[in-house]
């Protein structure tokens, strides 16, 4: 409850961030990863750059596909009609982050580059094909949201970088959904599952399938997207999905003193029938 | 006129000052020159701490001093144990206010710093280097009393602080070898943070021209408090002031005094100025009391027609690192007195072991004692009806005690006051539609969902207590309370209590009780507390014994001073003692009703002392020590309806009912919410609270990402019925209702989920049922396929 001491700076623009931050800095969005850490010691940064009023990483636009800013707050994106029509699944990630307080301050900017495994907003932008944009001192660079989740709190980002925004392809043919299994204490994931299926009459002709909570990273499902491409997605392809997304998670699987990997890796089989369901209701 | 303000549902007074943000906690008294400490703590459970080196916290900005038990030396004396429990072989290991030579807890403190600023005091803290020599720990109490657990205190020979037993062995043995069934089960009564919404704080102000010390402090009973800082600080005890200003909440851990509050004091008194300490969450996790804690072997006797013989059980009671301040009381006197329950059954016995371990203490939490007695007794009852194959409403239906209206004394030798069971059960069963239910629960099944119901009934032992009954179990204190009301001469009540309560209502149903004696309008009347200067003696607000017994004294005092307002109105009237009648708040003469003195008339004058009868002294004013005859007994039937998703273990909670008897209810919008609060925290340690340590003795449940409290729509809303059985022995006939939902809920919820998963051959899981342990005992059942 007493964090250590550090700087302030607040940043007016991208470039004043990029110039500002120090070695020993972070970034400042919506402090609600930052600063419980700080508040227990777990991390003690000397100097803050708050990116929370830059103009540039804030707003919404759907312009054939989605680009999030990186300061939208995870309200803001739930409500938003753009985001809604475009990428159901991540309206309805976002709309169950936290509580209401939670998610008037946090922003997925600032929620992917922490990266923590329990999560809600990855899982859906792995299973969608994200695209995460990020500026540098020496430029831009864009990176596919599987390959931006490295490990547990670990992603692709350098030091002094800052992402700038999210993009995502328009879903809106899909069907998708995200569906969360909340763990009763803290209410982050046990498990959360996003799939978005392409269908085409009664058949899936492609289905994407991710998988977090249950993992030390958002984990794309190829086994069980396999299992239900190409099937009406009957029970037989629900069950053999279900029993291949096991395999998919089991090298990344994660855990807890009160619902241990083993349990996880279950309930990510079950959730993700409840998620079928769920896109095709 | 009006409705009875006895028995009214008025709002909380209390809450406007809560719900606006505008009460002042111990931690929103700011004092110029105040100090702030930061207590370094164990990082191990159990250590020896080989050195200390303060000397680079010393040197940074800010920081006045840091301190060890070496620098206190014999400035503070160990914290007293205060419910001493005879006939135990009972070891009261020395608690030092700072760790001497060994940390025994994680969170055990080893030094304090003093610097001008929170921040400060906290980095500084940091920077203290302690050089420990790790020991291995123990954790689990039953693991602690066996053979070669590492030894906590040299002093306490295998760990075993105390060994009580109550009721005869023999006799118990015999009755369990002639039985026709016999179930027994291991229960583990997990470790609970109780988890008050305001974390501990405390200030100590020193003035070193007075000598006197006051100590602002999260206390349920400052009194007591005042007693033990005295003692431990060595000051009269009439120059300590303890100040309990609003306390957010304390189930418990706040009755406890702890090295912090010892040591703000002993650090003002040494430095002459204010020093002040406020745990965090993460702290108050760490080093404020837990609850339950218990290791339970337990049997059950029972005839084959449901016939309950006998209840016993071997408990191994974790009591943690030291024993606190009531500690010893808490499995013991308060657990096993109530193995019998509502029941008619004729033996009992229970050996409780109170075992040193190296977690943090524990001490009263909500219930204390009572729920652990509560649960063992329910969960065999539902065990004997498997065994026996009858329904378990019909067991407990034959073995409840009938009504009576005065006295039944029960096995364990306890006398309980008045009880109607079988009204509040047969009421429960009705609201709950059980013959219904379970024909839905049958249909249910076929389509494969799993509804499960659980009944209990309950009584408890509450309103405490006797004094003479606290000197022989070894209770260091009374247990009355005193209370005075004082009228001003416009005719406005102050009404000052020794009891401190800290979130109940008090305030409020204290009011209803003295504007029902002296028809005072009730906005007309203040309840003052939390204030050993202010207020007379009193034992504190714990054991739900606030209405019970500082609401009987206030009802003596009120007494009192209306038969000085009846002989002062006769005396202004000219009348006849005899003649006057009272209603309302006002005296008139019989016969001429036109006539009448009000009760703010008599008030002022009994003020200005003019016109006073013969040998009345001035002043409207009265106090009033009260010592209960008895414990007050409320009872009463809880049921709850889940359904379990056998998929996942998710336990849905999908009805809540309860019966509960407190007597006559002063305020039913109160005694709803203790009951819902009390439901809320008794389910709670059903479905989802638990500390876990690590083997190594780390709290891993140490923030509420971890440790689940429960939370709003995990819960219906709750059908709340009420049976009205006063207490003979009260002058207002109530019962205390404090602990009761947090008493009966528990066993209420498991029983409903073990009933749910019985089809599935589901027999035992040890609490918190969370969705992964549901889960796995499914799995296990069917014999480990997923
Ligand atoms: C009570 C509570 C409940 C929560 N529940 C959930 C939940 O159920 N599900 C869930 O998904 N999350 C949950 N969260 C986390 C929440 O989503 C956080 O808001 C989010 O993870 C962090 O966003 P922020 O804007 O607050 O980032 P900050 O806390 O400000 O920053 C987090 C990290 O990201 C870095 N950072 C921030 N912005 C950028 C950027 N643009 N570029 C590079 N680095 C950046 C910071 O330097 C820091 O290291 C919860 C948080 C709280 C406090």
């Amino acid at each position: 409850m007493w964090p250590n001491k550090f700087d302030y700076v607040r940043a007016g623009s991208v470039d004043e961030a990029l110039s500002s931050i120090t070695d020993d800095g972070k970034f400042l969005a919506g402090g609600h990863s930052l600063l419980p850490v700080m508040k227990l010691r777990l991390d003690a940064p000397e100097q803050l750059v708050d990116i929370g009023r830059i103009p540039e990483l804030q707003g919404i636009s759907a312009n054939g596909g989605l680009t999030i800013g990186a300061g939208a707050t995870h309200d803001a994106i739930a409500t938003s009609a753009d985001v809604q029509a475009m990428c159901g699944a991540l309206a309805s990630a976002c709309g169950q982050v936290g509580d209401q307080g939670v998610r008037n301050f946090g922003t997925i900017g600032g929620n992917i580059a922490h990266a923590d495994p329990a999560s809600d907003p990855p899982t859906v932008l792995v299973a969608c094909g994200a695209t995460v944009n990020i500026q540098g001192a020496d430029g831009s660079r864009s990176v596919g949201a599987q390959d931006f989740f490295v490990d547990l709190f670990e992603t692709d980002l350098k030091d002094g970088e800052l992402i700038t925004s999210v993009s995502l392809p328009n879903c809106s043919d899909c069907q998708c959904a995200y569906v969360k299994f909340p763990h009763p204490a803290s209410r982050y994931a046990i498990v959360g599952v996003a799939v978005c299926l392409k269908m085409d009459g009664g058949a899936c002709a492609q289905a994407d399938v991710a998988v977090g909570g249950a993992t030390v990273k958002a984990v794309k499902c190829a086994g069980a997207e396999a299992a239900l491409a190409g099937t009406t997605l009957d029970d037989a392809a629900l069950n053999a999905a279900a029993e291949a997304i096991k395999s998919d998670i089991s090298d990344w699987l994660a855990g807890d003193i009160a619902y241990p990997e083993s349990y996880r890796q279950q309930m990510a089989g079950v959730f993700l029938k409840r998620a079928v369901a769920a896109a095709q209701g | 006129m009006s409705t009875r303000i006895f028995g009214s549902g008025i709002k909380r007074r209390e809450d406007p000052r809560l719900i606006t943000g505008e009460a002042r906690y111990t931690d929103d008294i700011k004092l110029p020159g105040v100090l702030h400490m930061a207590v370094v703590r164990s990082p191990y459970a159990h250590a020896n701490i080989v050195s200390i080196d303060s000397s680079a916290a010393e040197a940074m900005d800010g920081v006045v001093a840091v301190y060890t038990s070496e620098d206190i030396g014999d400035g503070l004396a160990g914290l007293p144990t205060a419910w001493l429990i005879p006939d135990s072989d009972l070891k009261t290991p020395e608690h030092p206010a700072l760790a001497k030579g060994k940390a025994r807890y994680v969170g055990d403190g080893v030094a304090i710093v003093l610097a001008d600023d929170r921040y400060r005091a906290q980095d500084a803290a940091d920077a203290v280097v302690v050089d420990y020599e790790e020991l291995p720990a123990v954790i689990d109490p039953e693991e602690a009393a066996g053979e070669g657990a590492p030894l906590v205190h040299d002093d306490v020979e295998g760990n075993i602080a105390f060994r009580w037993v109550m009721g005869d062995r023999e006799a118990s043995d015999a009755v369990f070898d002639a039985a026709d069934v016999v179930v027994s089960e291991r229960i583990l009564q997990q470790r609970l943070l109780p988890t008050a919404m305001e974390p501990r704080s405390a200030m100590a102000q020193y003035n070193p021209a007075t000598q006197e010390l006051t100590l602002w402090c999260t206390s349920q009973n400052p009194h007591i408090h005042r007693f033990i800082i005295s003692a431990v600080t060595g000051l009269n005890e009439n120059k300590v002031r303890v100040i309990a200003p609003e306390v957010g909440g304390g189930f418990g851990s706040k009755i406890p005094c702890y090295p912090d509050e010892a040591l703000v004091s002993w650090a003002s008194i040494k430095l002459g100025v204010p020093v002040k300490w406020t745990e965090t969450r993460s702290e108050n996790y760490l080093i404020t009391i837990h609850g339950r804690d218990h290791v339970q072997h337990v049997e059950m006797a029972a005839g084959n027609d449901g016939t309950l013989l006998g209840v016993r059980a071997t408990v191994y009671a974790g009591m943690g690192g030291y024993l606190s301040t009531a500690a010893p009381g808490i499995p013991t006197i308060l657990h096993g007195l109530l193995y019998v329950g509502p029941y008619t059954m004729g033996s009992v016995f229970c050996e409780s072991i109170g075992v040193m371990t190296n977690g943090t203490p524990t001490d009263a939490y909500r219930g204390a004692g009572r729920p652990e007695a509560t649960f063992l007794l329910e969960r065999m009852v539902d065990n004997v009806a498997r065994e026996i194959g009858m329904d378990p409403v019909e067991v407990r239906r034959k073995n409840l005690i009938p009504a009576f209206e005065d006295g039944y004394e029960v096995a364990t030798t306890l006398i309980y006051d008045s009880g109607d069971y079988p009204a509040a059960f047969e009421k429960a069963l009705d609201m709950a539609g059980y013959g219904d239910f379970r024909r839905q629960q049958k249909s249910a099944e076929t389509q494969g969902r799993y509804l499960g119901i659980g009944v209990t009934a309950y009584t408890e032992m509450c309103g405490l207590g006797p004094s003479q009954v606290a000197g022989a179990v070894g209770f260091q204190g009374g247990l009355w309370e005193s209370a005075t009301v004082r009228v001003t001469p416009t005719g406005k009540v102050q009404a000052l209590i020794g009891a401190s309560p800290h979130g109940q209502g008090s305030e409020t149903t204290l009011a209803q009780i003295i504007a029902e004696e002296l028809g005072f309008p009730v906005d007309d009347i203040e309840v003052i507390h939390g204030d050993t200067t202010e207020t007379p003696m009193g034992w504190g607000t714990y054991g739900s014994r606030t209405t019970p017994v500082t609401g009987a004294a206030l009802a003596q005092a009120s007494r009192k001073l209306k038969e000085k307002a009846r002989v002062l109105a006769a005396h202004l009237m000219e009348a006849n003692v005899d003649d006057i009648e009272y209603a309302d708040g006002s005296f008139s003469v019989k016969g001429s009703p036109d006539q009448a003195q009000s009760i703010q008339d008599v008030a002022l004058m009994a003020h200005l002392a003019w016109n006073m009868p013969e040998g009345m002294d001035p002043g409207f004013e009265e106090s009033q020590f009260y010592d209960p005859p008895n414990f007050v007994y409320p009872f009463g039937t809880h049921i709850a309806i889940v359904e379990v998703d056998a998929e996942t273990g998710v336990i849905d909670l999908q009805r809540y009912i309860a019966v509960d008897d407190c007597g006559p209810q002063i305020n039913p919008e109160i005694v709803a919410g203790q009951i819902h609060g009390g439901v809320v925290q008794g389910a709670a340690q059903a479905l989802c609270e638990g500390a876990i340590y690590s083997d190594d003795g780390q709290l891993l449940t140490g923030s509420m990402m971890d440790y689940c409290m429960p939370k709003a729509d995990m819960f219906p809303n709750f059908e709340l019925g009420e049976t009205v059985t006063p207490s003979p022995h009260h002058p207002v006939g109530v019962k205390g209702v404090g602990e009761t939902g947090t008493i009966a809920s528990t066993p209420t919820v498991y029983n409903a989920v073990l009933d749910a998963l019985a089809p599935l051959g589901v027999t035992q899981i040890d609490m918190p049922l969370t969705s992964a342990k549901v889960w796995s005992a499914i799995q296990d059942a069917n014999g480990g396929g997923s």
